[in-house]
């Protein structure tokens, strides 16, 4: 068990207590650190080709984390260079896990081969045959409550967690930091990339009157 | 950057050295160092300042620029004694000047008059070592309101009917409601409980040198870049240089406190960042390391003389863990609340912070509205049971969630219970080889039955505040700490507590401690308010101490 695949499993952990979410983002370390160089790439450092995936790996991210957030009426993984931001993560603090992407790809491939004879490759599959091989790994992993209590992830299921997290954020990490080109995940949820703001906030504070003590609020218990 | 004025050779003998920067070391510093003493504080992180504070996630996370790094610091756990402890992230706290203050909530509330005697009340409970504080309300008041004005406390004094009493209001309004606040407030009155306007360690309005708060939103967590959240760095660590008697000292991780053969401490050894071995001399020393540094630093500190780790003649250095218990509730409305703007929290209730006994609950807790998650957090774990977990569906929940969520957070009480500590894990190392964190920890049976309780009420004002869709996190045995209280407890008896009321170790003369680890009772979650508030304290009757030649002797 590498050090990323562990913070990002301790990381899925803490998002299983009760400890409050926003304390879990300081378990992001490894993850958070591929935004930069996906930012850096945005400024204009973008490589020609990716760092690390082939081509082909690169074709079957692409086809895959499409899946996961896909491009419909609006942008998806696609449009906010997922699989850039996992290229340089894998090239960078991620590199550990290269082994795991590959081997990962590969499993990919080879059940897309077993569910569908002839069919080499995920990209290659019908969106049907996409779908089934997704809906089988899904139903597999528990990502609501994070890792397995006993035992670790291991194979494709294991390897679909990690991608899941990745296309994540890269498709919703802060822009300033990288990933989520062009603000898209954050238009796609209604955050709004302004730095300051004043209220009221939303609908249900427009109308507030202000604080007004209950009837015999005052009252000492 | 470090505004100092004053820089001290280790080998030169101040009068204080303080070991950690955060809440109560921030407070002692400039404390001391304005009634005359000369001061180094040690800090295991790094000197940031508002410049370094921004939004980009990679900086603040990446490189965990604010929080402890378990990389070098591995911290282990196990639930019982009988367990082999593992790796395990289980520990989070701030890591640079000004402690977890930098990252902090900063929701204020102060302890009520029952959590210092409430052992008298109810007497022994079975499996806790519950006991009274040796100091009442009464002899802190004035610290708790000197916290508020002295680094900027947001809030509207008499809102709540469960308050304690008070000498002075806030000295500031409470900040903006949220939307979150305004659902929270009207179904709460409408049970028939008693919300109130959130005190906050946020400024509502400006301060020489700090702005009010922005509503960035980019607050739990993060550094504030305006200064607008009261931590230790934007408050009383920059009034301690500015007496010219104070010496911050970034990047030292102190591993041993050195004693003489008369068992008094001489100063505190530490690594420098070039892993350069130092004595920093000192007439007397505080720890205030926090509720998981500050024992394991005494246990690290065994000598011939003291076996059993530094001030620990009572075997309670790193016992009786109280984390709080905790309990979270979601809900999703029809229409957008906006939540992510803004702060964590603008409304309260302590209805529940004294259970009726016949509940069969001991002790209670508050309830807060908020909304504490990122695009990222809230995709990957604030999403409705039963959402798709991928595809248009997933997205489609993203799209609308994100913007019509909040939480209704319950913080409770922990009982103290002697197995759950930190101590030195036997086995795995940290970076430098000295013995890493353990932690041992498994709620008490009446903890888990108080979240339980707590998650029910909050569902219920989910359903009156009009939630479209509301669900609830799993109540479980926790596994991770952010609340490191009551690990050196505070005691009249030598041998069920480590410090006496002045801080003072009851073994070592001119050793004390000062941080969470001296908490006797968890509370209902929300310690820093009063970890300064003890500092505070601490500062005077230390500074009394040593004005009458007590810690020379």
């Amino acid at each position: 068990m590498n050090s990323f695949h562990s913070a990002r499993r301790d990381f899925l952990q803490l998002l299983g207590g009760t400890a409050g979410a926003a304390w879990l983002t300081a378990q992001w370390p490894a993850v958070v650190s591929a935004a930069q160089h996906a930012h850096d790439a945005a400024k204009g450092k973008q490589p020609a080709t990716f760092e690390v995936l082939t081509p082909d790996q690169a074709r079957e991210l692409d086809a895959i984390t499409a899946c996961i957030i896909p491009t419909n009426e609006t942008p998806g993984a696609r449009e906010a260079g997922v699989v850039f931001f996992i290229d340089r993560a894998l090239k960078t603090f991620a590199s550990e896990d290269l082994l795991r992407y590959r081997q990962g790809l590969a499993d990919f491939q080879k059940l897309t081969a077993d569910a569908f004879p002839g069919v080499t490759s995920f990209s290659a599959a019908s969106a049907e045959q996409q779908q089934k091989i997704l809906t089988d790994l899904y139903a597999k992993v528990d990502l609501n409550k994070g890792v397995p209590r006993r035992g670790v992830p291991s194979g494709t299921s294991d390897f679909l967690q990690t991608l899941h997290f990745d296309t994540v954020f890269g498709f919703l990490v802060d822009p300033e930091g990288g990933g989520n080109r062009d603000f898209v995940g954050w238009k796609l949820i209604g955050r709004d990339p302004a730095h300051s703001f004043s209220p009221p906030f939303g609908f249900y504070d427009k109308d507030y009157p202000g604080w007004q003590p209950a009837p015999g609020e005052t009252e000492k218990k | 950057m470090s505004q100092a004025t004053v820089t001290y050779k280790p080998s030169d003998e101040v009068d204080f050295v303080i070991i950690g920067s955060g809440a109560a070391g921030g407070v002692l510093a400039k404390e001391l160092s304005t009634n005359g003493f000369r001061v180094v504080v040690l800090e295991q992180g790094a000197y940031l300042a508002e410049n370094d504070f921004t939004h980009d996630e990679t900086k603040i996370f990446a490189q965990s620029l604010l929080t402890n790094k378990t990389n070098t610091h591995p911290v282990t756990f196990r639930k019982t004694p009988q367990d082999q402890a593992k790796k395990q992230n289980c520990v989070l706290y701030g890591s640079c000047v000004g402690g977890s203050s930098v990252h902090f909530t900063a929701n204020f509330w102060r302890l009520h008059e029952i959590d210092f005697k409430e052992h008298s009340k109810v007497g022994d409970i079975p499996g806790a070592t519950f006991a009274d504080w040796p100091i009442t309300y009464a002899d802190l008041e004035p610290y708790y309101t000197k916290v508020e004005w002295e680094i900027g406390v947001s809030g509207l004094a008499g809102a709540s009917p469960f308050d304690p009493p008070r000498s002075k209001p806030y000295p500031m309004p409470p900040l903006p409601v949220k939307g979150s606040g305004v659902l929270f407030e009207r179904a709460t009155r409408k049970l028939g409980y008693h919300p109130f306007p959130a005190p906050m360690a946020i400024l509502s309005q400006p301060r020489p040198g700090r702005g009010a708060c922005m509503n960035c939103g980019f607050c739990l967590g993060f550094g504030c870049e305006v200064g607008a959240k009261s931590t230790s760095l934007s408050t009383v660590i920059r009034m301690a240089e500015k007496t010219g008697r104070c010496e911050i000292r970034p990047n030292c991780y102190v591993h041993r406190i050195e004693t003489d053969k008369n068992g008094r401490a001489i100063g505190a050894v530490y690594f420098d960042a070039q892993r350069n071995t130092h004595l920093q001399r000192a007439k007397a020393v505080i720890l205030s390391a926090n509720g998981a540094e500050t024992p394991r630093l005494l246990l690290l500190s065994a000598s011939n003389q003291f076996p059993a780790g530094l001030a620990n003649s009572s075997g309670y250095v790193g016992k009786n863990l109280m984390p709080n218990s905790s309990a979270i509730a979601f809900g999703v409305f029809d229409e957008p609340l906006n939540d992510y703007k803004g702060f964590a929290v603008s409304r309260v209730m302590h209805d529940f912070y004294e259970l009726d006994p016949k509940l069969g609950i001991h002790g209670g807790g508050g309830l807060d509205a908020r909304f504490d998650f990122t695009p990222v957090t809230l995709a990957l774990n604030g999403l409705p049971p039963g959402t798709p977990k991928w595809g248009a569906g997933f997205k489609q929940a993203l799209a609308h969630n994100f913007t019509r969520t909040m939480e209704i957070f319950c913080h409770g009480t922990s009982l103290p219970v002697e197995s759950n500590s930190f101590s030195l894990d036997p086995d795995v190392k940290d970076a430098w080889g000295l013995p890493a964190l353990r932690m041992t920890f498994r709620d008490h049976p009446n903890d888990l039955k108080l979240s339980n309780w707590m998650k029910d009420r909050a569902m219920e004002i989910l359903d009156a505040a009009g939630a479209n869709t509301k669900w609830h996190a799993p109540i479980q045995e926790q596994q991770f700490a952010v609340h490191l209280l009551g690990t050196c407890r505070m005691g009249n008896d030598p041998k069920t507590s480590v410090i006496n009321s002045d801080h003072r170790t009851h073994d070592v003369p001119n050793l004390f401690l000062c941080d969470g680890s001296s908490l006797v009772t968890s509370g209902r979650g929300q310690p820093t308010m009063t970890i300064q508030a003890l500092a505070y304290r601490a500062s005077d009757r230390i500074t009394a101490l040593a004005k009458r030649g007590d810690l020379s002797t």
